[in-house]
């Protein structure tokens, strides 16, 4: 990353399902300095499951590997990126589709990407098959400013 | 998660407890599977009061619970659901099969 960064943290994580969990936490919890809403915090932790999920189920196929995650801070922004060294995507403006799947036997949905790209403002794909697939992803974190959006945010586990 | 089946309405539940994702959508389905085929209920009923988090994983395990239950001439509807889950939901359209009741422990008197 080009752009002079605020803050770092770097995570890797073998390809272990119950490591979702602990990625989005983790991630969620550097996020927490920019001062997010609630709402924008359980964006960041959905988007980061879909990414490490992904990486899991379709890069290393349940097999082991490694999951690298990087995010960054900036003005008021989160970039974060995961990557794998699994077998890559072959077509990834088919990837991203609404409902496409290479695997409706595990009841997988084919919404990943479509929850990445709506949850947070940017959502960069990059593969080479066979060498692995790098997610890249930004929010920025809005400003709070009326006593109005903090009750709102308040409410949205209501 | 608890389970809980009302033999005279033929309504099994299923208070969800836990953050699902693919991680915990193994465990679930297994355990959901086991139950709609032991009763062959007539409603599948999902409590999300306690999930404050889920991910497309959770739309992939509704659905194939929808397919299984209607395949038996049952139907599914959830209750309790959080903003932060209905925002899942609403992404891929899958409430114009599953519906939200609102008022469900008046209907039903069991909450």
């Amino acid at each position: 990353m080009n752009i002079k960064y605020k803050n770092k943290m770097q995570l890797e994580i073998l390809s272990k399902s119950n490591n979702e969990a602990f990625a989005r936490i983790t991630v969620a919890a550097f996020a927490a300095q920019l001062d997010p809403t609630i709402e924008e915090i359980s964006d960041i932790k959905t988007a980061v499951s879909e990414a490490v999920t992904n990486s899991i189920i379709h890069g290393y196929e349940n097999k082991e590997g490694i999951i690298k995650i990087n995010a960054y801070i900036y003005d008021n922004t989160i970039r974060i990126e995961i990557s794998d060294q699994g077998k890559g995507i072959e077509d990834i403006e088919i990837a991203k589709q609404p409902l496409y799947t290479t695997k409706p036997e595990l009841e997988r949905s084919g919404m990943g990407f479509t929850i990445m790209e709506n949850f947070m403002d940017s959502l960069k794909v990059e593969s080479v098959l066979g060498m692995g697939t790098k997610v890249t992803m930004e929010k920025k974190i809005k400003e709070k400013t009326t006593k109005e959006e903090q009750i709102q945010e308040e409410n949205f586990y209501a | 998660m608890q389970i809980k089946y009302l033999e005279k309405d033929k309504l099994l539940f299923f208070s969800l407890e836990e953050e699902i994702d693919h991680h915990t959508t193994k465990d679930l389905r297994r355990k959901m599977d086991y139950e709609i085929e032991r009763h062959m209920p007539k409603k599948v009923i999902f409590d999300f009061n306690s999930v404050s988090f889920m991910d497309s994983a959770g739309i992939g395990l509704l659905l194939g619970r929808y397919k299984i239950v209607n395949m038996l001439g049952g139907e599914v509807a959830l209750i309790n659901v959080k903003k932060s889950v209905k925002k899942v939901l609403d992404m891929c359209g899958i409430l114009k099969l599953i519906h939200i009741y609102d008022d469900f422990g008046m209907k039903f008197n069991v909450c």
